[in-house]
């Protein structure tokens, strides 16, 4: 039971994490998931939200965009558009932008045209996301 | 003829220009690194992608469904994507550019194809305004802080044309970064996917893997991904041109600075040389005169 997984998060700005883990938690296209060493071969699309990995016997988590995974003889390779850690995650500015989608998504239904709705909409998402994860994690 | 005194103050002037351009040289050579840096940084995610898709392209290949971003049609529409900069002072990189996009367009519609314009950087959106063109969107205020999310944004926006099919076709107008002293234009087809270029996959044995959701309907998913790391290249690329295009553009005006101070300042000597020439032959004149009063 000595087996680690290794977890590669990989985003345009470069690599994130490259770590020996024991677990790691995410959410796929068709639902949560978790891979412990010996996991099959496995592929998947991943949703806005969060990945999170046991190491040394202590959870991390990371807030991700949405991206891909892809499990294979025990290494965990994550590709995702941006990804932070928790512990970085900045809440006044997800307050900020929280509140900027919200005003957005208030003026497109007073009838605004000039505004993207689901642009607006995914904000909000990637918005309240960042805010759970942060307020729900960061030890106090 | 100029006194010395205003040529001094020119040559004060030049010095002061030279300063301001090669200032500018070492500022844009250090937003060259910077944008170097990202672009090298980028790089493993982008091969990691095309890898994925190209294996995922071979698993679904035999099954003939083929996802609509891949799918060709007639082409009535085109839209066409100009990059340029936001900020001038950049030598011929913006006017290059737009010297090919214009060309380009002229040529589709010569070909009776409809064109929909989308431009990135403010000298595109002032140069085709100013030729009464429609645009279809305006991304200004990018260069500098781009950001992956512009590149998602952007294709998001091209992708939703394409499916609606209010477009059928995608390319992209950008400034490739060569080298320091080279950029050339590249006209790149961004939509219909036609073929996806990948480095021989590493992977030599068929694994057998479970996709989640289905082999094709994941590489449908992950498809929008290839569009946005083209999409993010070629806004990484134009920039490290515009920097490079800067750098050399600001080197050439503090040569030019330079050569103007060395010619200016030969000037001066003259004109100082001429005055004391003409003060000395006004004091031996008056003392020839006076010797001739005397005697």
């Amino acid at each position: 039971m000595d087996n680690k997984l290794k977890l590669e998060v990989i985003t345009p700005y470069g690599e994130l994490i490259n770590e020996e883990v024991d677990e790691v938690y995410t959410t796929g296209a068709e639902g949560d998931f978790g891979v412990l060493p010996g996991h099959c071969a496995f592929m998947t699309a991943l949703r806005i939200g969060s990945i999170s990995y046991k190491k040394d016997g202590q959870m991390h988590y990371l807030f991700i965009n949405r991206g891909y995974c892809e499990v294979l003889n025990d290494r965990v390779l994550v590709l995702v558009g941006s990804a932070e850690r928790v512990e970085e995650i900045d809440i006044e500015r997800a307050k900020a932008a929280l509140a900027r989608a919200e005003e957005r998504l208030r003026r497109a239904q007073a009838g605004e045209t000039d505004i993207d709705h689901a642009r607006a909409q995914a904000a909000l998402e990637r918005a309240t996301i960042r805010i759970q994860l942060a307020t729900k994690l960061i030890p106090k | 003829m100029p006194t010395l005194r205003d040529i001094r103050k020119k040559i004060k002037a030049i010095q002061g220009t030279k300063k301001i351009t090669s200032a500018m040289k070492m500022v844009a050579a250090a937003k060259l690194r910077k944008v170097q840096d990202s672009m090298l940084k980028y790089r493993p995610y982008a091969t990691k992608i095309q890898q994925v898709l190209a294996d995922l392209a071979g698993a679904i290949e035999t099954r003939g469904d083929v996802p609509p971003l891949l799918l060709r049609r007639p082409i009535k529409t085109v839209e066409i994507l100009v990059i340029t900069s936001d900020k001038g002072l950049c030598g011929a990189f913006n006017t290059n550019i737009l010297r090919v996009a214009h060309k380009e367009i002229n040529r589709l519609k010569g070909e009776g194809l409809n064109i929909v314009l989308s431009v990135v950087g403010r000298k595109a959106r002032d140069y085709f305004r100013r030729r009464d063109f429609q645009l279809k969107n305006v991304w200004t205020g990018i260069s500098g802080k781009l950001q992956y999310t512009h590149a998602q944004m952007i294709a998001q926006e091209m992708i939703n044309a394409y499916v609606s099919e209010a477009v059928d076709e995608v390319i992209v107008i950008f400034n490739e970064f060569k080298s320091v002293i080279a950029q050339r234009v590249v006209i790149n087809r961004l939509l219909p996917i036609g073929r996806i270029d990948l480095e021989p996959a590493e992977k030599s044995t068929f694994i057998p893997f479970t996709y989640e959701p289905r082999a094709p309907e994941l590489f449908a998913m992950l498809l929008p991904i290839y569009i946005e790391i083209q999409v993010y290249r070629a806004l990484l690329e134009s920039q490290a041109a515009e920097e490079a295009a800067r750098m050399t553009a600001m080197d050439n005006a503090t040569k030019n600075c330079e050569e103007l101070i060395r010619k200016t300042t030969l000037i001066a000597n003259k004109v100082r040389q001429a005055s004391i020439t003409k003060e000395l032959m006004d004091i031996v004149g008056g003392v020839e005169a006076l010797k001739q009063s005397e005697g």
